[in-house]
């Protein structure tokens, strides 16, 4: 009988793997916005997008009359389904990957995946000038930790610069050492030191793979995990996502690039960007701020809310990030922000939480808009999204839905029975545990 | 009071261990685990070795005879993961909780600063937290007082590993009597025992769980090199650079097998993945979550020491504190995580964890058996899997012709919990099990 049931699925599977979502305001990003439109969804991916489109017979309907359509939204910056995010005692800890400890069952995934998100930059903490490396997910509930990798993105590595890396503000326990760095300066001494170290590791397996080529006598050089991540930023094959907060320690960190050759491929929180926004455009670093956000510590004093407008205006490219479970959940209200402070645009609003951080993490021709051909991750909501009314209904990713607010709404109910039961029932096993505990109750005593 | 009463029964052990060199137990009921029961038979003993078994054996005249009607044989019990012999290891550090997991503990920070602590770790280099070179059967010890404990309860063998450290040790199969520790020692080493523990401050690496997963997998990767540069040197030295001697790489190497911890399906997952890409043959212990995660075991192959102390709700919790679901169930399911294990076809076995008594054991594999495991695979899972799986099933687990003479013989069936074990054999030395003590106070008075 189980076998039965799993052909019919598989057979349902493979008759209708085309979905269309209809009547919806599809707010496309990069292609204007479609109203009363409909998107065929074809094996996961984007098939059609438009006012006039061929539904097959058969196709799974999502009605969205009257709702509206927008890409997944992407976070740039977060630190959820994760078991660890620091590895602070040293202070480069390149060695150390959030791919390692993804935790797949974090409950955080299903209530970013609730407020749209579909997408997210996995960073390592900012206790490091050089910190661990950087995982792209996409918030696939259900699926394991290697189901929650983005197929294909580039990996990351975490920078930081300022006063977490330097710590001057952390208390010391009696007796431990203090850590280096403790400066600004250090900092930047500590990340040119991992570099000067990345090369001569870099040059030795060169000096090795020549010897080889001579058929000489040569053991290999021993694999270095921290320098190894290094070497791969040296080589244009991993991204440096960097923390930081002051103009002076941004221009610092891109004057340290150019010297040693590489790219810092975005800034991160980068609440003084807006001073020094030409320099992050030549350079080529997005930029990826907060709306809002200041005055939480002595390096965010300077921070305005007007910078992720003005860095836009400078020709930054620039996202919002949440790095927070909680935020992660309303992004979009934080896009809308930018509309009241620097005038951008609704699209370019959007952008900053969908097409521009899919640019940053370099997987901008698989998501971030809604165009044929990308994968069919994409947020329903009942308003528009850059309202403070809107709530999002579904959420897919690869044209499955992950989200769905009237099967969760309906299923809460089972769910808390459950749950009482499972109460009830571990009440009734002590119960019925109790009177055969060892003697000492003095009620059960005889007097 | 407590140390008087152990110290009597060690020396009643002790006293009634008689070695003769041959014993029959006549017309008993037979559990080989290997085959059949067999319900009336006799099992033949000869210097330290099973010499026969089977429903009708003959008997030389020189054969100590046991009448064994009303009596059973089984193999003899093996706990699968333990620190039996080596009593200043603590009972096996438990895989992080299965909730909650993180934050340090008083202890590790007592670590990180008492006046005898180690100087903080900087890096891999400093291999912090590793004694992979210790051997379990080097630092046996005869005097641990739980030995003669648990072999009271039928316990013939332990799977026995140092514990303390992220690279703790190797472990050994060691037979549960002995006067020199050498005698105990049936197979060593048997694998390496890591932990995914962690310094859990920013002074010492590693602090955090990626800190260790990457500092284990430096560890591997050296060890790789060492060998692959030691082998090179030792075929020509001439003109290459002399490989340093490290022992920490030493006892990586001398590993035959790693022992992983796994109590979440989001460990198992990240352990399995781990183990492959490592390259090393693994044994996962924990389990907790074995009862949704069984697919996944069987898929990866995955061995799986099961910890019999089921998880329970803290007694020192918040009384109003709302639980998950999760949580919730994981309690009411631990226990029925062994049957899903046999009945996808999972190799699984039983260890104490942190079970004190060969009492509380049998209770907790009970709630097991009450969850649906079946008697059979429960014994087996205390015999001939964990001997299986540790590659010394040609020597434990079963009784069959040729193994080690490790039985136990009890007054009925070994799960009720009215059965007392009459006798123990270990390497063919016969026990007989003292009594434990009457408690003060007389239970028939509670009932009143």
């Amino acid at each position: 009988m189980r076998h039965f049931v799993a052909v019919l699925f598989a057979v349902a599977a493979a008759a209708a793997p085309v979905t269309v979502i209809q009547n919806a305001t599809i707010l496309t990003i990069t292609k204007g916005t479609v109203k009363n439109g409909s998107i065929v969804i074809r094996d996961g991916k984007i098939a059609e997008v438009g006012d006039k489109v061929s539904a097959p017979a058969g196709a799974q309907i999502i009605d969205a009359g009257g709702q509206f359509v927008m890409p997944g939204i992407i976070d740039c910056h977060s630190h959820i389904a994760a078991e660890s995010i620091n590895e602070g005692s040293v202070s480069v800890s390149s060695m150390v990957g959030i791919e390692d400890v993804l935790n797949s069952e974090d409950i955080a995934i299903y209530r970013a995946l609730a407020g749209g998100v579909t997408t997210a930059n996995i960073l390592h903490g900012s206790a490091n000038s050089i910190g661990g490396k950087c995982s792209v997910i996409k918030t696939r509930w259900g699926k394991d930790a290697s189901g929650l990798i983005f197929e294909g993105s580039t990996p990351g590595i975490k920078f930081a610069l300022g006063e977490n890396p330097k710590r001057s503000g952390a208390s010391t326990i009696p007796g431990m050492r203090a850590r280096y760095p403790a400066t600004r300066m250090g900092v930047e001494d500590v990340i040119r030191e991992a570099f000067n170290d990345a090369k001569v590791y870099q040059a030795s397996w060169r000096v090795y793979r020549e010897k080889v080529k001579r058929h000489e006598n040569a053991i290999p050089p021993r694999r270095d995990l921290k320098l190894e991540p290094l070497v791969e930023v040296l080589e244009g094959k991993r991204f440096v996502h960097a923390h930081c907060y002051r103009a002076d320690e941004i221009l610092m960190l891109l004057r340290v690039a150019d010297d040693y050759g590489f790219k810092i491929r975005t800034l991160q929180h980068v609440l003084e960007g807006y001073k020094v926004a030409k320099e992050i455009a030549a350079h080529g670093a997005g930029a990826s701020t907060f709306s809002d956000w200041w005055s939480y510590k002595i390096e965010a004093y300077d921070a305005i809310p007007f910078n992720a407008a003005i860095m836009t205006r400078k020709g930054v490219l620039v996202s919002l990030n949440s790095d927070d479970a909680e935020l992660m959940r309303r992004l979009n209200t934080e896009a809308a922000k930018t509309l009241k402070y620097g005038g951008l645009s609704e699209t370019e609003a959007l952008s900053l939480i969908t097409i521009n951080p899919a640019k940053q993490l370099a997987v901008d021709t698989r998501v971030g808009s809604i165009e044929v051909g990308k994968d069919a991750d994409l947020a329903i909501f009942d308003k528009h999204p850059l309202s403070n009314y809107a709530k999002v209904q579904k959420v897919l990713i690869d044209g499955t839905v992950y989200f769905d607010r009237d099967k969760e709404q309906s299923e809460q109910v089972q769910k808390d029975a459950r749950k009482k039961a499972l109460i009830e029932k571990e009440k009734q096993q002590q119960r019925d545990e109790a009177p055969r505990r060892p003697a000492g109750a003095p009620a059960r005593r005889p007097a | 009071m407590t140390k008087v009463i152990g110290l009597t029964l060690a020396c009643a052990c002790l006293a009634v261990a008689e070695a003769p060199s041959a014993v029959a137990i006549k017309d008993a009921r037979i559990v080989p685990v290997s085959g059949p029961v067999i319900e009336k038979g006799t099992v033949v003993i000869r210097d330290g070795l099973i010499e026969a078994v089977g429903p009708s054996v003959t008997i030389a005249p020189d054969v100590w005879v046991v009448d064994g009607t009303g009596l059973t044989v089984y193999p003899g019990l093996i706990d699968a993961l333990s620190t039996l012999g080596l009593p200043d290891m603590a009972p096996p550090a438990a895989p992080a909780p299965a909730r909650g997991a993180g934050g340090r503990t008083a202890a590790a920070v007592a670590a990180t600063l008492g006046p005898n602590a180690p100087p903080p770790s900087r890096g891999p280099e400093d291999r912090p937290a590793t004694t992979s070179w210790a051997k379990a059967e080097d630092l046996i010890q005869t005097s641990d007082r739980r030995i003669g404990t648990f072999r009271n309860g039928g316990f013939t063998t332990a799977a026995t590993f140092p514990n303390k450290g992220i690279f703790a040790g190797q472990g050994a199969i060691v037979d549960l009597a002995g006067e020199k520790p050498g005698q105990m020692v049936v197979a060593g080493p048997v694998g390496q025992y890591v932990s995914m523990s962690t310094s859990g401050s920013f002074g010492n690496f590693p602090g955090s769980l990626m800190g260790t997963i990457a500092y284990i997998r430096q560890v591997y990767l050296d060890a790789g090199q060492y060998k692959a540069a030691r082998s090179m040197y030792a075929k020509n030295a001439r003109g290459l650079a002399r490989p340093e001697y490290d022992r920490t790489l030493e006892g990586i190497i001398e590993s035959p097998r790693v022992l992983l911890p796994a109590n979440r399906t989001v460990e198992m997952v990240r352990m399995i993945r781990f183990a492959n890409e490592l390259k090393q043959p693994f044994v996962l212990y924990g389990g907790n979550e074995a009862y949704r995660s069984a697919d996944l075991l069987k898929q990866a192959n995955a061995p799986v020491l099961v910890d019999l102390k089921w998880p329970e709700k803290s007694r020192d919790g918040d009384p109003d504190e709302v639980e998950t679901h999760r949580t919730l169930e994981l309690r009411a399911k631990a226990p029925s995580g062994p049957s899903e294990l046999a009945k996808a076809g999972v190799r699984f076995a039983f260890y104490t964890g942190g079970l004190t008594t060969p009492k509380e054991t049998m209770r907790a594999v009970k709630k097991a058996m009450d969850a649906g495991l079946k008697q059979e695979d429960a014994l087996r899972a205390m015999t001939l899997s964990p001997a299986e799986i540790y590659g010394v099933a040609d020597r434990l687990g079963s009784i069959e012709k040729g193994k080690i003479a490790n039985l136990v013989v009890t007054n009925g069936d070994l799960f009720h919990d009215k059965t007392v074990v009459k006798y123990v054999f270990v390497d063919g030395v016969k026990f007989e099990p003292v009594e434990e003590p009457a408690p003060t106070t007389p239970r028939t008075r509670e009932g009143q």
